[in-house]
């Protein structure tokens, strides 16, 4: 490397001793003890806190990325068997270390508790010395001007009083103390940019409060997923059983939930002609908790979409999801009906064909063996605007209701509901299709009004096609916590960004009829765009009147 | 009307052309280095060295120092010009000046491509990927030529800027392009204007520093010889680094928490370790640890570079591989 640094000479750590802290002219033996104590305990901290936590800085971001390569199972367990399925060796082993779960793993946890405690210990101590050091008159004179890294001199007309005078005035809104030397030198310290260690210290605590925040709402908080149709059907959030899946934090046994209640009235939903959605949204009413305590019976209207959930209490609810859910009708030959509608699942969101099975029991049957015998699934696929894809299958070609059908397979037997054991509701049972104990007794493909007719005379109509949602109810107690502190950390942030901690020292001595001025300066923290400013107050003070322009040029840069 | 096909169209031929402008910038950015490499080299390296520093050489003017003081790279303003070198060094003076103006003006009909694009769809022209790398190029040129009003001497590395830019327009015109369009209805949302948009401030801003740490490395290194010949000195690229990232840093932090809020009112929660945020996350930890690093002994210069060229390899890599190979709940409409 031939070039020589160009860079100004650095004190090997910033807040530590070098040209940072030139000894004051006479410190007391005490002064002088307190110093080297002071910094010992500066090294101590510089060298190893802050390397430290350059560290785990480095160790949190490696451990994160795996969140984002490999799948996660908070975000698709379906994706993560997809990757067991692919990677069969591979995938245990990235399983046992918890690659799936990176964000819950112990070793991240680890990785983050210490750089909290880093955290702690490297900013309440600084914090306590910033408290001191607010009051703090800035630092003496150092005895050689010309080896700091920003230096000028030369001759003023004006006597020392005179020149002082003026650099009171150029230098206001500096914080600065005026000495005298032996010799009938006179000195001026001045510093500025105190901000800075503010801003710095803010956003350090910011950070601090917006993980105890973000921590704070993973433990206390819960989330949970219902779909309602939208037809007036209600939901209450009162009990976890009411959720189709729940997630709870840490402390939450789902005993104690904010209860208020949704009734969703009416959903609809917008397509470009592309089948692109445009826009979404469902009419809902609800009953806050205070609502709910005072015996209220009316609901509170409210119309959410994406982007605009509803927000009550300390809850919030939100519609994620929509579907088509058809209405059927059976009729038995001995004239009995029934009437179902229940959701059914999109296969493909983007045409929102879907799949599903409503069942249906025959009313006035008790005998268990003839139960079992009767119960129909209707099973199928429903294309809101139907069409057939190469295979002659059908198909969806736009996600709006132009052209409904549903394409249906009748299947009757036993359902397995009386099992005890849960099924899902978009589906029958697989194995008791296998056993032959649920047979499908008829296909078709229906439009809304048409119906069929099963072997027995059992005539099943397709009535129509109603709308559910998905809603998703949050409540995270640190949130707003969260929030607060995110603000407060980017102000932190900019001002500790933009703001620079500089020091500007002149020495000035009688000379003739005019006075020899030195100029000094140096940036405490970092360094890079002091000189501007440092020549451009050193020229005004060392020439006065001329209109000296050097201000793209570190021309008073010091070698080192 | 949903989409102004004309005004679409519009915009298409405008993008195109400030591709075509960006690119003959480029060949006369290239031109300046050849023409003024050597020459100039040899005749400025007395002086420099005279005036103690060798690394200075990349810099074509030379002022008179005054007393003892070194001169690093100064203004390239023919006023301080040196008579023996004058020939070559106007005529890659003037290369270099086209150049610039050549971006300008690219810039200004870049600008244009994007307002035309959002008169066309009559929304905020951010919605997917091709407007976000189109509109990430725009603003990494603009802070490229606002450094270079601020340290004109950084000129001559108007080619690893133009060059990356180009590579991306490239890429936003062919593979990520996408029609005009209205977006889906979690993209209507005034934060997706302030998230996005200082999103891309911020990444836009961040490039430069990238491409500075990395030319920081080259110069560092001294290779390739030929390149690093006519770069600024090493002094003048870790300044631009570190002065362009602490524009940057703050804005990219600001967008990333508009994100967290616009999420929780679309999403239903303000952060959920989505693939995209994930790696957000994990560029914002590298810059936070590129910022200790300058306050950290040893670490301050050469270790810092390769940190900041890492971030911003992560916000490439979170724009490109995670947008278009992970995808999860951000992947843009038109991808
Ligand atoms: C959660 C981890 C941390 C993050 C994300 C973080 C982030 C940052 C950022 C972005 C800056 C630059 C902005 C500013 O000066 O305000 C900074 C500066 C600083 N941080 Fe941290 N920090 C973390 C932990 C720590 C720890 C554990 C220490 C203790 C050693 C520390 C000490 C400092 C110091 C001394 C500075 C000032 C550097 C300067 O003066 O230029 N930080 N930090």
């Amino acid at each position: 490397m031939s070039s020589p640094p160009t860079a100004p000479p650095q004190p090997p750590e910033t807040r530590s001793g070098g040209l940072d802290e030139p000894s004051p002219g006479g410190g007391g033996r005490g002064g002088r003890l307190r110093g080297a104590l002071a910094f010992l305990r500066n090294t101590w901290r510089g060298l190893t806190s802050m390397r430290t936590a350059l560290v785990l800085l480095f160790l949190l971001a490696l451990a994160a990325l795996p969140g984002a390569l490999l799948p996660q199972r908070s975000l698709n367990q379906s994706l993560v068997d997809q990757y067991f399925t692919d990677h069969p060796t591979l995938a245990p082993i990235l399983d046992t270390l918890g690659a799936f779960e990176v964000f819950a793993s112990t070793w991240f946890a680890a990785i983050y508790l210490l750089l909290m405690i880093s955290l702690v210990g490297c900013v309440l101590p600084r914090a306590l010395e910033y408290y001191r050091g607010a009051r703090a008159a800035p630092v003496a004179t150092p005895r050689n001007l010309a080896r700091l890294p920003h230096h000028d001199e030369g001759d003023v007309a004006e006597d020392v009083e005179a020149f002082l005078a003026r650099t009171r005035t150029r230098l206001r809104g500096w914080r600065r103390i005026e000495r005298s030397e032996p010799g009938g030198v006179r000195t001026v310290s001045a510093e500025r940019g105190y901000l800075r260690e503010t801003g710095n210290l803010v956003f350090h605590l910011s950070l601090i409060g917006l993980l105890i925040g973000f921590a704070g709402g993973k433990i206390y908080g819960y989330e949970g997923d219902v779909i309602v149709l939208a037809d007036g059907s209600e939901f209450c959030n009162t009990s976890i059983l009411g959720y189709d899946s729940f997630r709870a934090g840490l402390q939450v046994d789902g005993t104690e939930l904010n209860p208020f209640c949704v009734k969703v009235d009416r959903f609809d939903a917008s397509y470009l002609p592309n089948g692109q959605p445009s826009t979404f949204s469902a009419d809902l009413g609800y009953q806050s908790g205070e609502d709910l305590d005072a015996g209220t019976t009316t609901w509170r209207p409210d119309t959410i979409s994406v982007n605009h959930p509803l927000r009550t209490g300390g809850d919030r609810v939100y519609l994620t999801g929509y579907g088509y859910s058809p209405q059927f009708t059976v009729t038995w030959p001995d004239g009995t009906t029934r009437s179902g509608e229940i959701q059914w699942r999109p296969v493909d969101r983007s045409t929102q064909l879907a799949e599903g099975a409503t069942k249906f029991e025959r009313p006035g049957v008790t005998d268990p063996v003839q139960r079992t015998n009767s119960q129909l699934a209707l099973t199928g696929t429903f294309a809101p605007t139907a069409a057939l894809d190469t295979e002659g299958d059908l198909a969806s070609a736009y996600p709006g209701l132009r052209n409904p059908v549903v394409e249906l397979n009748v299947m009757r037997g036993d359902l397995g509901i009386d099992d005890g054991r849960g099924q899902s509701i978009f589906t029958v049972d697989q194995a008791k299709v296998d056993s032959g104990e649920l047979r499908s007794v008829a296909r078709a493909d229906l439009a809304p009004g048409q119906t069929t007719r099963l072997d027995d005379g059992t005539v099943v109509r397709f009535d129509g096609v109603g709308s559910w949602v998905n809603l998703q109810v949050g409540h995270d107690p640190g949130q707003l916590w969260v929030l607060v502190f995110a603000v407060t950390m980017v102000g932190g942030l900019a001002v500790s960004l933009s703001i620079r901690r500089r020091r500007f020292w002149v020495r000035v001595v009688g000379s003739g009829t005019g006075s020899r001025v030195q100029i000094g300066g140096l940036a405490r923290t970092d360094r890079a765009g002091y000189g501007e400013e440092f020549d451009r107050v050193a020229a005004e003070l060392l020439r006065p009147g001329h209109d000296t322009d050097i201000s793209h040029g570190d021309t008073q840069k010091k070698d080192g | 009307m949903l989409v102004d096909p004309i005004m679409s169209l519009w915009s298409d031929r405008l993008f195109q052309g400030a591709v075509v402008v960006y690119l003959i910038a480029l060949l006369v950015h290239a031109a300046e280095y050849v023409v003024g490499r050597s020459p100039s080299l040899r005749a400025a390296a007395p002086v420099a060295a005279g005036a103690g520093s060798a690394s200075g050489s990349g810099s074509v003017a030379v002022a008179t120092p005054p007393e003892g003081v070194t001169v690093g790279p100064v203004g390239d303003d023919s006023a301080t010009s040196d008579e023996s070198v004058r020939g070559r060094r106007s005529r890659a003076d003037r290369y270099g000046r086209m150049a610039v103006s050549l971006t300008v003006l690219g810039v200004l009909v870049h600008l244009a491509s994007m307002v035309a694009r959002g008169l066309a769809v009559s929304r905020w022209p951010l919605g997917n990927m091709y407007e976000f790398t189109s509109a990430l190029c725009l603003l990494a040129l603009v802070s490229w030529l606002v450094a270079l009003r601020r340290i004109p001497t950084i000129r001559t590395v108007g080619v690893f800027v133009l060059a990356p830019v180009l590579i991306l327009m490239f890429l936003a015109g062919t593979v990520l392009y996408a029609q005009a369009a209205p977006v889906v209805p979690a993209l209507q949302s005034y934060w997706l204007i302030i998230h996005v948009t200082t999103i891309t401030l911020g990444s836009g801003l961040l490039l430069v520093p990238g491409v500075a740490s990395v030319l920081f490395l080259m110069r560092r290194s001294g290779r390739p010889a030929r390149l690093v010949a006519r770069l600024p000195s090493a002094d003048v690229l870790d300044r631009i680094a570190y002065r362009v990232t602490v524009v940057g840093f703050p804005i990219y932090t600001f967008a990333v928490i508009c994100g967290a809020i616009w999420a929780e009112a679309a999403w239903g929660r303000f952060w959920g370790w989505d693939p995209k945020e994930t790696v957000a996350f994990v560029a914002w930890v590298i810059y936070a640890a590129y910022l200790h690093a300058r306050a950290t002994a040893g670490w301050r210069t050469t270790r810092a570079a390769w940190i900041n060229a890492a971030g911003f390899a992560t916000i490439l890599f979170n724009l490109f591989f995670i947008n278009m190979v992970v995808a999860g709940l951000h992947s843009y409409a038109g991808l």
